[in-house]
């Protein structure tokens, strides 16, 4: 159905729904678009499933799940087992990762073709008016007609001037694929990602020194989770640094030298390596934006609460359409964008105050909603109820007893407003305060749910009932 | 078995009512003296107290209905163990039941099918929606709700409660981009629309004339000022109103015949001298009322004053703290207005509308001088009040607030 440059776009178009990028947001995208009926087609330069599959989400789980193992066996002893002396190898760790990667990007490949999706490996250009220019991975070119185009092309690390990644500067991609364990390691940057970095490495035992430039780390939470999370990686041995800038770098043979600006004091420090994890930007060059209405806001796209951008028929989801960039917040937008296209009725756009956010580091946190502060900044009148993993019977047989549930309600709606965990499998308890939130629960219907026990979820109601001052076990 | 919640008497002449809303849903439990709904009368919003602990099982009238007669059982309180299936007629009611809290304090679920079909007529609302359609005040089963399968969204209440708002032209509502001014229709309160029937009658019926006269204020203020650096740390600050209230009072209570109503058989004589005056709500007039005014001392005037308008605004005034009242003083002197002419109050023979003090130049003997005068026009029902009578009780409240310290002294 395709044809060759050669030809004119002004015959009835090739696809009603084109999507550029295969990531969580293209290729969901295009699968709820396929089965709307609508004929859909996907561009990929790269590997299908995107960063989140091959370079992201995926990979740096089963690299931490790796870590996990690490540090059961060597608390054992507590646990009345003999391990003996456990060692480990970083390149079968990374190997395990990539063998997950590949196996994962298969089934997007598999569903992609169950859905009748055709694959087109290229890069894709606009060219206006619908037309699509694809220089094609196997040195073809052909140009196609869709009625919709999805923008899906995703971020990619951020450089920051004189961090720009090499043997001994990583980004995230090299990071998750290591040949050998640097003995000292600086991360700059405590967002999700520098965070669960700092945290895998320094279960392996590298020595990790953990820099933010603001005055928390993972900047976007509850500042008492922050907060505590900070002091446990400490208590690990992270070496948590935040005011902190990079002020120069010094590349050596087998050392980065690095003059650290720490709360305005100037210190110098050598690292084996450095991680950079200073955030993601958009990855709008080269898509023909120039050829469109297209308006692009510092390093992404900008969009409508449908993510519709200006040029009529152009989409732009995940990533590429701004913060937060997170995989579930792309894949969402792109149902939503496929259903807006069909004209599906009675579709809401996504909500972005019912976007959780997870980092899996040791502990881990997870949230959704308002942060404290922002809920006092918004008005609202708070009740806060917090709980204890050192007060739940499961956290206390599972050695697990790091970390807390606090909830934030509206004192008057009872309105779950937000929900911030620290602790073991958090990013697993998450999704009931998603769903309270989606179905817009109040405390009352939270307080009259029966959890099972012995749980960790039962420290979501003693939670909500603490924030009335009812809880039960404490 | 189930207690009863009806609508109460809050006046004596209360024959029905509107129930402007419920403060607590289906579900809630409910203290003995927690405040169960609101009832909107023609003055003010009254509160309605819980006679009995429990839970409220079911709103029958639900908040926005008007005209429910006295008496009429508008919703049911549970007992602990109790279902709405214990009610006699449960089959007979017509309950209005938001789903999902059908079956309060550990009902059993079998007592459903005893729930009449109208209660299993679901409305599908998210929890949130709920309270927030009960506490704003809105009927969830007009929302069209735009969740999954018409499902009503907190969303969907504010959007009922901010085009409400816009309606009511409330503060609220969010600068809008487009802020052109458009005509628009301010639907018509209960309490708007008895103003309104009221006047109407008023003017219509009541043969008015209306008398005026000025008088000089300099006294008072002196004494206003010495008084209320006396009270300084009282916090007592009495006003040149409270100072008409209390000459008024005592004018009335030196000319008895015009502290009077009229009907067709009889003019009554008020036996108490009891001051109606106008208090500007956001909603419209109210009129609440110092009891006895001839008796009580002016300090005592200014508190009760000061407390009955901050409730009066706050739509909190009782039903017999707006009823009733013998004689009505509006003063717009605030505004600035020199002087007008108010509808009479009835069956209120009188009432006296007060002008601003301001300074104007006055003829002593034969010179010039300056004072700080204040007009009064009183207007009067001619049926019940001749114009010698209320020229005599003007004359007796100049009297009074010329001669300031007879306010101090009580009835001369």
């Amino acid at each position: 159905m395709t044809r060759t440059a050669d030809t004119k776009a002004a015959q009835s178009a090739d696809y009603a729904v084109l999507v550029i990028g295969s990531g969580p947001g293209g290729y969901v995208a295009a699968i709820r678009a396929a089965q709307l009926g609508l004929k859909t087609a996907v561009v990929e330069s790269q590997e299908l499933g995107g960063v989140c599959l091959n370079w992201g989400c995926i990979p740096t789980k089963t690299l931490l799940r790796s870590a996990e193992v690490y540090e059961n066996f060597k608390h054992a002893d507590e646990f009345g087992l003999a391990a003996g002396t456990v060692t480990f190898d970083i390149r079968k760790i990374v190997q395990r990762s990539r063998s997950v990667a590949a196996k994962l990007n298969a089934g997007v490949k598999h569903l992609l073709k169950k859905n009748k999706v055709l694959v087109l490996k290229g890069h894709a250009k606009l060219l206006g008016n619908g037309r699509i220019h694809i220089d094609q991975v196997d040195g073809g070119a052909l140009e196609v007609v869709a009625t919709n185009t999805i923008l899906a092309t995703g971020a990619r690390a951020r450089v920051v001037p004189g961090l720009e990644p090499d043997r001994l500067i990583w980004t995230y991609r090299e990071a998750m694929t290591p040949s050998m364990l640097p003995a000292s390691l600086l991360v700059v940057g405590a967002g999700a990602i520098g965070v669960e970095f700092a945290s895998f490495f320094n279960s392996f035992g590298s020595a990790v020194t953990l820099i933010e430039m603001q005055s928390q780390i993972l900047p976007a939470e509850d500042s008492e989770i922050s907060e505590a999370a900070c002091k446990a990686f400490v208590r690990q041995g992270i070496d948590v640094l935040t005011n902190t800038r990079v002020v120069s770098v010094e590349r050596l043979p087998d050392h980065v030298v690095v003059m650290l600006d720490i709360a305005g004091r100037s210190e110098q420090r050598r690292f084996e390596r450095v991680i950079s994890a200073a955030g993601v930007v958009g990855n709008h060059e080269n898509l023909g934006l120039e050829n469109t209405a297209v308006l692009v806001d510092g390093a992404h796209v900008r969009v409508n609460e449908w993510c519709q951008t200006g040029e009529p028929g152009v989409y732009a989801i995940g990533d590429l359409a701004g913060a937060p960039c997170l995989a579930h917040k792309a894949s969402h937008e792109g149902i939503t964008c496929a259903e807006h296209i069909a004209g599906v009725p009675g579709i809401h756009p996504v909500d972005r105050s019912t976007i959780p956010g997870c980092t899996y580091s040791r502990p881990q946190i997870a949230s959704v909603g308002l942060t404290e502060k922002e809920a006092r900044d918004a008005g609202h009148e708070i009740n806060i109820g917090r709980f204890p993993f050192q007060a739940n019977g499961k956290a206390i047989a599972l050695g697990e007893t790091e970390g807390m549930v606090k909830v934030i309600y509206d004192r008057k709606s009872g309105e779950l407003l937000g929900a911030h965990m620290l602790g073991a499998e958090v990013t697993e308890l998450i999704q009931g305060f998603c769903i309270a939130r989606t179905l817009e629960t109040t405390e009352q219907e939270l307080i009259h749910t029966i959890f099972p026990h012995p749980t960790l979820s039962e420290m979501m109601p003693e939670a909500t009932l603490a924030s009335l001052d009812r809880a039960i076990h404490i | 078995m189930p207690v009863s919640i009806r609508l109460p008497v809050i006046a004596a002449d209360f024959r029905s009512g509107a129930i402007a809303s419920w403060h607590k849903a289906v579900g809630d439990s409910v203290a003995k003296g927690e405040i169960l709904f609101d009832i909107e009368t023609d003055k003010a919003v009254v509160e309605v107290e819980a006679d009995d602990s429990g839970v409220l099982g079911a709103i029958l009238v639900p908040g926005g209905s008007e005209a429910v007669p006295v008496n009429a059982i508008v919703g049911y309180l549970l007992k602990q163990g109790e279902t709405l299936a214990d009610l006699p007629n449960a089959g007979a009611v017509s309950l209005q039941i938001p789903p999902g809290n059908q079956a309060p304090a550990g009902s059993p679920a079998d007592s459903q099918p005893a729930l009449p079909a109208q209660a299993r007529d679901r409305t599908f609302a998210s929890p949130l929606a709920r309270r927030l359609a009960v506490q704003r005040g809105v009927e969830l089963a007009g929302i069209r709700g735009s969740g999954p399968n018409g499902r009503i969204l907190k969303a969907d209440v504010e959007a009922v409660v901010g085009q409400a708002a816009k309606q009511a032209g409330s503060a609220a509502t969010q600068p809008s981009v487009r802020s052109r001014r458009a005509g628009r229709d301010v639907p018509n309160s209960r309490m708007r629309k008895a103003i309104a029937a009221r006047l109407t009658a008023a003017k219509r019926d009541i043969p008015h004339f209306y008398l005026t006269i000025d008088c000089e204020l300099d006294a008072l203020l002196d004494v206003r000022r010495q008084l209320n650096e006396h009270f300084a740390s009282s916090g007592t600050k009495i006003s040149v109103n409270d100072c008409v209230i209390k000459a008024a009072a005592l004018a009335l209570a030196d000319v008895p015949a015009a502290n009077a109503s009229w009907s067709d058989d009889a003019i009554h004589q008020h036996g108490t001298v009891d001051i109606s005056v106008a208090v500007a709500t956001g909603g419209g007039l109210l009129t609440p009322i110092i009891r006895d005014a001839d008796l009580k001392p002016l300090v005592e005037i200014s508190r009760e004053m000061k407390a009955l308008a901050a409730r009066a605004v706050a739509g909190k005034l009782k039903p017999d703290e707006f009823n009733g009242g013998g004689f009505s003083v509006s003063n717009l002197g605030m505004y600035g207005i020199k002087a007008f002419s108010a509808i009479l109050n009835p069956p209120q023979s009188c009432i006296l509308a007060v002008g601003a003090g301001e300074k104007r130049a006055v003829v002593r003997g034969d010179a010039l001088a300056i004072a700080t005068v204040m007009t009064c026009t009183l207007s009067v029902d001619h049926r019940s009040v001749d114009g010698a009578v209320g020229a005599q009780l003007l004359g007796a409240f100049k009297k009074y607030i010329e001669n300031p310290a007879l306010l101090l002294l009580g009835a001369a």
